[in-house]
């Protein structure tokens, strides 16, 4: 027997779980026309489990009634103030207190840019609905705080708290935002507080860590040192512990901040509010793209401002901080002296009260013809990439080649001899690999060939339920092979599974894509200072703004439809694969370079034999950070009309069906959650 | 000086185990076991003991050194009598109070008043400059401001950080950053200064240099010292009392010159094999009677190294006087006890 025939024999007995997968694959797909259930779950063997949660729903919101509207009460009281103050006081004030609040976290340049930007807010006239929604931030963020400071530090105080804590916060950040916008809704009411309240929920899960972390890092030594000086627990509390974990904690502030921003823009779906969100929302269903787009920018602002401010502050706090500002007495002072000038300006002056209507300048018109100009000129370059990348790979993806290969599409028909050819060079590669013993790649061989030829829709359930169980068991054992089995047969039973099916395409040709481009951005800035040094503030923008954001240019562009989608997934999903692609191969040791390059590597080896294995468990993480965030994104893109689990949260929203809602929701958090664990098993066997 | 007769701290019979129910396991009869009884009664039921039947005195003015290789329990016996952790049991006195005993309140005032403690790492707070690090335990005491700063000063400058009173701990070199841990405790002036391998983490030559100032500044303040170190040689230069420990347990006590000329046993015996004695031992250690022969000899004091005396020897000079600080000859240094003292043999007669 050759070396070859024996590779092949024990490459088959290694894989013999899989190639009987495989085998009762094939077997499934060819009785599919004579069974339709084997592609399509079967209706009757689906459980009411949303229709039982709405029913414990309705109970808990009978029941909890009086509480929850005592409480969106009060939190009404507040918010009202808040609101009262920013839209009703002068804008100069308002200019002027932003202002010094930059100055004091980060000095003069923060306060001119705090200036200039709020600048444009009021120019563009869209002061009061920006001052709105500063207002939600504003109430939202203290709350959001106080509360994840406490949770946090009972987490950090109890080992057991700990463990109750940190999945309730890996639920909490995968379950999508609308899911649990309906039960709030259902809880406290119509209004503002709603949106208030759900960002609360979202921005709480950034401080909790953050805090933990931070007391977690504080050297035992530090607070050994506290107790030998004498200090009773609240002293070393105060004194010791808070100030030691303080840079952390304000890292963990400017990311709730963040996400209480991202949350009250979100909310504003549920309408009823005069926000910033609800304008570009509202413009962007009436296709009014440059209202959208110049709204849409000063949600840009506040992003830019808040995430500035807060973490200047938290900068501010770091030993050897250029800035340090005023003691709070004197800022107080100051402030308190500043504002009253402004006011008094303000009664003098009406301009400086409600600034003008004739100083608004608003070029939505000129957008919106400019936008169709560039339509109109380089309207079939935008329609030739946005169809060659559906007819080319959304399509296949989704329906396979079997369906998606047709003279409309590909301009060829997909004939029987082209069928067989596709097979036998799938066989053949597949047996190569096996002989060449490497059959982990063979199986892939063949899982791939049958993906792309059938579709993600196309597959029988039981063989994606089969296959993806076996991913997880022989990544990471029994443990998460139950979680990925639960996860399918939770989508199953919810008759979720085409939807789920349906966002698992969008997300994977997403994912696909940004690890193919993002890869490349990551060596190129890897290789470059210049694009590094371009690509970074690129990058954090895409990170700090709010994801619905991302939709404008691209809905502006390529209308509705999942081309559209895909574009915004990518550019929110990308960040993460650049970020750890350029770090991963910044990071290989200059040792392990020079040493290839005196064994004589050409760049190119270097790259592939040196660089790139090296950087790999980084490249992983970033593929992993991916996926998720791509997950995430794709709740969001439901609002511009893509079909699946996003789609189905959103038409539930709109019923305010809670049931429905929260079990889609879920099942997206699942979905996230087995595809990170799967991901993390293979970092770690990686290591 | 030292007051011999009553000592200043005084450790009995502690212990600590680590385990699941470390109470449980010393209750009962366990005072009535013999050591090795007692060890294995502890060990067979899975727990682990750090620290086992500790007990030595500390007398008021001296320097007393734990000294054992890394796991050997030395942290452990100082953070128990410091009670940051609780020992299983024991007693420990300070002067005439049990430590153990102590309820928090009156833990805590102790801490304020007579107890100081140096960090290996430092532990120096990150957000407090160095002023503000070495006025904290002054803080704690509720001190007005002013005085805390003033007193603060002192102390910076008797580390010799004047000039650098503003600066933040990233901003300091390893070695400054353990002056501030110094200075720090010694604010409250306590009566027991412990110190966990201060000048581990500093380079050899730091090391040197603040173990010379270490010296410098127990003549002038004379503080009841505990001090644990792995190294030997830090061990001989600083110690009055070294005690040697081995997985928990005491293997030997004993002045630098007894550890280093009667080794308990093998373990001991290690450290001390590359040791240059000529550097360690002192006259004092080696003389036999006065040798009284009617010339005059030429004298060294009875605290100068080995090294210092043996110059003195030569083709006529068979014979060196050790004298002590008021010039009356204590003792006699003949070349042959001197060199098998070098070998680690000590002479019969010794004194
Ligand atoms: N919390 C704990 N739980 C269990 N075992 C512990 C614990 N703390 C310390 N030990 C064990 O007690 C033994 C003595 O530790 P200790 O810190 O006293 O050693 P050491 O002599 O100070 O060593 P080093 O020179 O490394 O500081 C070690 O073997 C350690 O593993
Ligand atoms: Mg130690």
């Amino acid at each position: 027997m050759t070396a070859f025939g024996r590779s092949f024999v024990v490459s088959c007995v290694r894989a013999w779980p899989w190639l009987v997968v495989l085998a009762l694959t094939a077997l499934l797909l060819m009785q599919r026309a004579a069974y339709p259930h084997i592609i399509a779950y079967p209706d009757a063997w689906t459980l009411p489990i949303a229709e039982a949660v709405n029913v414990v729903m309705d109970g808990i919101v009978a029941g909890a009634q009086g509480v929850t509207r005592a409480i969106s009460g009060g939190l009404n009281v507040v918010f009202s103030g808040v609101q009262f103050f920013l839209t009703g006081a002068p804008w100069v004030v308002s200019v002027c207190l932003f202002a010094l609040i930059a100055w004091q976290g980060g000095g003069w340049r923060l306060a001119a840019l705090t200036v200039a930007l709020l600048f444009y807010v009021l120019i563009s006239g869209y002061w009061i609905p920006a001052m709105n929604t500063l207002s939600l931030v504003l109430v939202a963020l203290p709350l959001s705080v106080l509360i994840g400071f406490g949770i946090g530090y009972l987490g950090y105080r109890s080992e057991r708290a700990r463990r109750i804590i940190m999945p309730m916060l890996d639920l909490m950040q995968t379950i999508p935002a609308f899911a649990y916008l309906i039960p709030i809704l259902l809880l406290f009411g119509f209004g503002p507080v709603v949106g208030l309240i759900a960002s609360v929920v979202f921005a709480v899960p950034p401080m909790v860590r953050n805090t933990i972390l931070g007391f977690q890092r504080i050297p035992p030594a530090v607070l050994e040192s506290a107790r030998m000086s004498g200090c009773s627990r609240p002293q070393q509390f105060v004194w010791a512990e808070f100030p030691s974990a303080m840079p952390q904690m304000l890292i963990g502030v400017n990311q709730t901040t963040m996400a209480a921003l991202s949350m009250v823009i979100i909310a504003a779906i549920i309408g009823g509010f005069e926000d910033i969100g609800w304008e570009v929302l509202s413009a962007m269903r009436k296709a009014q793209f440059g209202h959208s787009l110049l709204a849409g920018i000063v949600i840009v602002i506040l992003a830019i401002l808040l995430d500035r401010v807060s973490s200047a502050y938290a900068a501010r706090q770091l030993p050897g901080a250029s800035h340090v500002g005023l003691s709070l007495r004197r800022f107080a002072l100051v402030l308190g002296a500043a504002l009253g000038v402004a006011a008094v300006a303000a009664l003098l002056l009406p301009a400086l009260w409600v600034w003008p209507e004739t100083r608004v300048f608003f070029p939505a018109q000129v957008i919106n013809q400019a936008t169709t100009d560039f339509l109109l000129a380089y309207g079939d370059v935008m329609a030739a990439l946005k169809n060659s990348v559906q007819f080319y790979v959304l399509l296949p993806v989704k329906l396979g080649f079997e369906r998606a290969i047709v003279p409309f599409t590909w301009g060829i028909t997909f004939t029987p001899g082209m069928k067989t050819t596709y097979w036998i060079v799938t066989l053949i590669c597949a047996a190569a690999a096996f002989g060449l013993n490497r059959w982990k790649t063979g199986v892939a061989i063949l899982v791939m060939a049958g993906f792309f030829y059938f579709g993600a829709t196309g597959l029988p359930w039981a063989s994606v339920f089969l296959l993806i169980t076996l991913v997880a068991f022989q990544v990471g054992g029994r443990r998460l092979a139950l979680l990925a089995a639960g996860t399918v047969i939770y989508l199953l039973i919810n008759g979720l599974w085409p939807q789920a099916m349906l966002s698992v395409y969008l997300c994977f040709v997403a994912v696909l894509m940004c690890i193919f481009f993002g890869g490349l951005i990551g060596i190129w800035a890897a290789s470059s200072d210049t694009v590094s040094g371009i690509i970074r503030p690129i990058n954090d923008m895409l990170q700090t703004l709010p994801q619905f954001v991302l939709l404008i240019p691209a809905l502006m562009l390529f209308q509705v439809g999942d081309f559209t989608a895909l574009l915004a997934i990518i550019a929110y999903a990308i960040v993460p694969m650049i970020r750890y692609t350029e770090h991963g191969l910044r990071s290989v040791p200059g040792t392990l370079i020079d040493a290839g390059l005196s064994c004589g590597c050409s760049s190119w080896q270097l790259f592939w034999q040196v660089r790139l294995p090296q950087s790999l468990p980084q490249i992983l993480i970033g593929i992993n950070q991916t996926v998720l965030y791509g997950l995430g994104m794709l709740v969001i893109a439901a609002l511009v009309g893509t079909t699946g689990l996003g789609q189905a949260i959103y038409v539930a929203l709109g019923e305010a069906n809670a049931g429905a809602g929260l079990v889609a929701g879920l099942g997206m958090a699942l979905i996230a959650m087995t595809a990170d664990r799967i991901l993390q098993a293979v970092i770690r066997k990686q290591n | 000086m030292t007051n011999q007769a009553v000592p200043k701290l005084s450790v009995r019979d502690l212990w600590k185990v680590y385990g699941p129910n470390p109470k449980r396991l010393v209750s009962g009869d366990f005072r009535n076991m013999t050591l090795a009884e007692q060890l294995d009664h502890v060990r067979s039921q899975e727990h682990f003991v750090a620290a086992a039947d500790v007990s030595f005195d500390v007398y008021e003015g001296q320097i007393f050194v734990i000294m054992g290789l890394s796991g050997s329990g030395k942290s452990t016996v100082l953070r128990a009598i410091s009670r940051l952790d609780e020992p299983t049991c024991g007693q420990v006195f300070l002067d005439d109070t049990d430590l153990l005993a102590a309820a928090s309140r009156e833990l805590i005032e102790i801490r304020r008043h007579k107890m100081g403690m140096v960090f290996q790492s430092f532990g120096l707070l990150p957000h407090l400059d160095v002023v503000q690090n070495v006025a904290f335990p002054l803080k704690a005491q509720r001190r007005p401001r002013s005085e805390r700063r003033a007193h603060a000063r002192k102390m910076i400058e008797l580390v010799g950080l004047k000039g650098k009173e503003t600066a933040y701990p990233h901003e300091l070199s390893g070695g400054q950053q353990q002056r501030v841990g110094i200075a720090r405790s010694l604010a409250v002036e306590p009566e027991l200064w412990f110190l966990d391998e201060p000048f581990s983490a500093l380079d050899p030559l730091i090391r040197a240099q603040m173990q010379d100032e270490f010296l410098r500044l127990q003549t002038q303040l004379n503080k009841t010292i505990v001090f644990v170190t792995h190294d030997f040689l830090e061990a001989l230069k600083l110690a009055d009392k070294i005690c040697i420990m081995k997985d928990g347990e005491i293997v030997q006590i004993g002045s630098p010159a007894e550890i280093v000329l009667h080794p308990a046993d093998d373990y001991v015996r290690e450290f001390i094999g590359d040791v240059p004695l000529a550097n360690v031992l002192r006259a004092e250690d080696v003389m036999s009677p006065p040798w009284k022969d009617g010339e005059t000899h030429p004298s060294v004091a009875r605290d100068s190294i080995l090294e210092d005396a043996i110059k003195l020897f030569d083709e006529k000079t068979e014979t060196v006087d050790v004298t002590d600080n008021d010039g009356s000859v204590l003792g006699s240094l003949h070349p042959l006890e001197v060199i098998r003292s070098l070998y680690h043999d000590a002479p019969e007669a010794n004194s």
